[in-house]
């Protein structure tokens, strides 16, 4: 881990995140403002990546977020390390979360796991490559079983890979390009893998 | 009500009742971990399984209402076989380190592991490992021994007030502790170790000390602070080995402050365990028939107004009156119980007591705290206090140096007397208003004036009335009161503190008196220091008498309400130390003006005699106030700010000054009066 991600001597909220949270603490009756806790989190988390590079929930980040809405710090530093999407340790610029879950796994999930390891200079799961630009995390089901095997990069899925199109995706990455999130294949939405195979016509045939 | 049937005994509990009380209504032991009847329910260790008659499968009785008509069954071969399953997902990653656990022998999770534990173990796969944590000097931590009850966590966040406990991660890798490593800021933290059921958290001062069946238990009371907290001294041999708390609902309900709890190591420093008289310039060691012809000796030439008597924090009620009866007989009125120069008038007994009770607290709408830091100077008296400000709508408001964390919410009005009106309507508004006024606020110059001016405002608000008693003095020490009860002021034309040390007496016998600063005795005056530690006055003294601590002694009590609760000796004084009063009856004999009393029957005969408050011992009497007058007062109060009484929680008497323990307690967690600037 880079010195640059150790933890910050101090966190304040931008102007984009304040406006964020104005808009969050507005869903919860007064009182209840405690509720905020994770979409706060999720904005401490955003706005570190944005700022470092890094998108991690530092622990005076928490005591910021429990202080703004009257928690005892420790409430906040409970929920962070309860949900395993707050990343309470610097991760790399990107986030590899591959999904390892049963579908993805029968369709091939090792395979990306390993293009993961061989294009990012990954040691495996939990591990940070040597450039900081890539953390590998393990997964479990997210959701996108009818494209697997999938992984997602920070909030982009990407689905329908393979060894080759895996290392193609994170070469794109290395070279800061963001590749259209979605099927590598070309498949649209979650149709059959060979297109459409009902409702193809319109509706009056 | 609902009319439940456990095991076919019909039984009436409240509605919202939960089937665990009902089960105990009807006599029914259910093991449990997490439940505590003080917490919140938790319903995480499902040990309290019980079959309800229709329910599908064993419910955890704690978690789960009543109902009219429900059939409860806590001893089927359902329940025994699902308690069996839950001990042996419990004792999967416990490690079973019994032999060398500090809890062993009064552990929950090894007592109902002999009922509802297998024989042997089926588990061959690793046992996982918590790392301990470092929580402060008092409470011990084995994290691997841990069952996540969460009791700690519940009592932390919701009795201590100091919500620094959690579990934090999931699953397999939950811990508990407090995520970034700090020292707990509780005075209430030796409680934690009470409430675990298993060994995660000891005492750590007693570590690998003992175990419960070698210690002598003896029911005492603890004076350390003026709560009168009901407690239980273990000991072994000449030596106390640690304190623990005894239920009292009207006092401490079941906890007890650090202080009281910790501080028994200085039991053994520094102790005055032999006479010394002054000869030639230096303090020689002498017997007792020396010590008492020195004292005599003095004594013998002096008139009576020339002799005076103080009687400190931790002097007890038996030794009080026997003092007072010992100057009476040489003619002295100058006496004075409060050596720390609180200016308390001791006209009245409700101008001195706790009138509204502890109890009372939970009735109260609304409070007033003037000149206390009550979070340091009573701890559990403030657990009830954030106890009726966690059952909702009682607004509270303090008076003293701002920023005072007092684990509930309170407006600060300002730092001196003339802030505390600002508060009026708030009270006013209230149907059960309480004003608390520390001692400390009475401790300058224009106490009385504080005094009067806080019974002033109580009396305006209507916290005065037949039925509702309203003011109250917190005191410090379990000394103070029995004192002011014993009327140990100053009598007819008899000299105060202030004007014996004025130069009013040319002898001063100091009872346990460590509450001013010895330098302002005259050179001339001639000292007598009876007491256990050799502290800051023994330094000063002539005559040392060597007297007993309040465990080393069958003492009375009085604590701030007024409660005369009775101390037993736990073990006895060291060398030739002797129990107070027996010190003063022999010595009265010695000079013939024998006291009439010679057994504790008859010396508690004359506290009786000497006030009511004695011949009901473990109660109190409580009213309202019928007489609206006030304490005396000159003058208004100045606008001077108030000064907190106790710099150090950890150190602030003799006791707790030579303990160890509590000196790494200092060091710690630091002068408690350095507050925050918000």
């Amino acid at each position: 881990m880079s010195a640059e991600h150790a933890e910050p001597a101090s966190f304040a909220f931008d102007a984009e995140s304040e406006a964020k949270i104005a808009t969050i603490l507005k869903r919860y009756p007064e009182g209840k403002q405690a509720s905020a806790v994770i979409p706060l989190l999720y904005v401490v988390q955003k706005q570190m990546g944005l700022q470092t590079g890094s998108a991690w929930v530092p622990r005076v980040a928490m005591d910021v977020v429990a202080d703004r809405l009257g928690m005892a710090p420790i409430r906040v530093y409970e929920v962070a390390t309860f949900y395993f999407m707050f990343n309470t340790k610097p991760i790399g610029r990107f986030h590899l979360q591959v999904c390892g879950t049963t579908p993805c796994w029968l369709r091939g999930s090792d395979e990306v796991l390993r293009a993961c390891k061989d294009a990012g200079h990954l040691k495996g799961y939990g591990d940070t490559s040597p450039d900081g630009l890539f953390t590998l995390t393990e997964m479990e089901c997210m959701g996108a079983c009818v494209n697997a095997p999938m992984i997602a990069v920070d909030d982009d899925y990407y689905e329908d890979l393979d060894y080759e199109s895996t290392v193609k995706l994170i070469e794109a990455l290395k070279r800061g390009e963001r590749p259209t999130p979605g099927s590598a294949t070309g498949r649209r939405s979650s149709e059959a893998a060979g297109g459409a195979t009902a409702l193809t016509g319109s509706e009056t045939e | 009500m609902a009319k439940v049937t456990v095991d076919g005994i019909e039984v009436e509990v409240p509605n919202g009742a939960s089937v665990l009380q009902a089960c105990e209504a009807a006599g029914k032991e259910i093991p449990r971990f997490c439940y505590h009847e003080r917490l919140s329910v938790a319903g995480n260790c499902r040990m309290c399984l019980v079959e309800v008659e229709k329910a599908p499968k064993p419910v955890a009785s704690c978690a789960f209402p009543v109902a009219d008509g429900m059939k409860v069954f806590t001893d089927t071969p359902v329940v025994r076989n699902a308690r069996r399953g839950v001990m042996e997902f419990l004792l999967i990653n416990h490690p079973l380190d019994c032999p060398i656990c500090d809890q062993g022998g009064e552990c929950d999770l090894q007592d109902q592991a002999y009922a509802y534990g297998h024989d042997s173990s089926r588990y061959g796969e690793a046992k996982r490992a918590v790392k301990d944590k470092d929580i402060g000097p008092l409470v011990k931590t084995v994290m691997t021994r841990c069952i996540q009850c969460t009791r700690c966590v519940r009592f932390a966040a919701e009795v201590a007030g100091t919500p620094e406990l959690g579990g934090t991660n999931r699953g397999e890798n939950m811990e508990i502790g407090t995520y970034v490593e700090k020292a707990l800021s509780s005075e209430l933290s030796g409680n934690l170790i009470d409430i675990c059921p298993v060994g995660a958290l000891t005492s750590r001062p007693y570590a690998f000390v003992s175990r419960p069946w070698e210690l002598k238990k003896t029911d005492s009371i603890d004076v350390l602070d003026a709560v009168g907290a009901n407690i239980r001294v273990d000991s072994r041999g000449p030596e106390v080995l640690r304190i623990i708390p005894r239920v009292n609902e009207a006092v401490n309900e079941e906890w007890m402050a650090d202080r009281g709890r910790f501080s028994f190591d200085g039991l053994k420093r520094r102790r005055l365990d032999r006479p010394w008289v002054h000869k030639d310039g230096k303090m020689v060691a002498a017997t007792w028939p020396e010590a008492f012809a020195a004292i005599a000796h003095r004594l013998a030439g002096l008139p009576g107004e020339r002799i005076g008597a103080v009687a400190g924090a931790l002097a007890d009620a038996e030794s009080v009156v026997a003092l007072k009866d010992l100057m009476a007989a040489y003619g002295s009125a100058n006496l004075d119980c409060r050596d720390d120069g609180a200016a308390i008038d001791a006209s009245r007994p409700d101008y001195w007591r706790f009138n509204t009770t502890i109890e009372g607290i939970e009735e109260a709408d609304a409070l007033l705290i003037i000149g206390s830091d009550i979070r340091r100077e009573a701890p559990v008296l403030n657990a009830r206090i954030r106890k009726r400000w966690a059952a909702g709508r009682f607004p509270v408001a303090y008076v003293g140096p701002r920023g005072l964390d007092l684990t509930y919410p309170a407006t600060h009005l300002g730092d001196g007397p003339g802030a505390m009106g600002a508060f009026a309507e708030t009270l006013k508004a209230a149907q059960k208003p309480m004003v608390i006024v520390g001692r400390g606020a009475l401790q300058r110059p224009d106490g009385a004036a504080v005094l009067a001016a806080a019974w002033k405002l109580a009396a305006e608000v209507g916290a005065l009335t037949p039925d509702w008693h309203g003011f109250n003095l917190l005191h410090l020490f379990g000394g103070q009161v029995g004192a002011l009860e014993l009327g140990f002021v100053p009598g007819q034309g008899g000299k105060d503190l202030a004007a014996m040390l004025a130069g009013g007496v040319d002898a001063l016998w100091l009872l346990n008196a460590d509450g001013f600063d010895p330098a302002r005795i005259p050179a001339s005056t001639f000292v007598v220091y009876q007491g256990h530690h050799g502290d800051a006055m023994a330094g000063r003294a002539d005559v040392i008498l060597p007297g007993a601590a309040y465990t080393e002694k069958d003492a009375t009590w009085v604590n701030t309400e007024g409660r005369a609760q009775r101390g037993r000796l736990a073990i006895h004084p060291p060398g030739e130390a002797k129990e107070d009063w027996r010190i003063v009856r022999a010595f009265s004999e010695g000079v013939g003006k024998t006291l009439p009393y010679d057994d504790a029957g008859a010396i508690r005969a004359r506290l009786a005699e000497a006030s009511p408050v004695f011949a009901r011992i473990g109660e109190v009497a409580r009213g309202g106030c019928a007489d609206l007058a006030g304490p005396a007062a000159t003058a208004a109060p100045t606008d001077a700010a108030f000064v907190l009484p106790i710099p150090v929680y950890h150190q602030a008497d003799v006791i707790s000054r030579a303990s160890d323990t509590m000196a790494k307690c200092a060091e710690v967690y630091g002068p408690q009066t350095a507050l925050a600037a918000e």
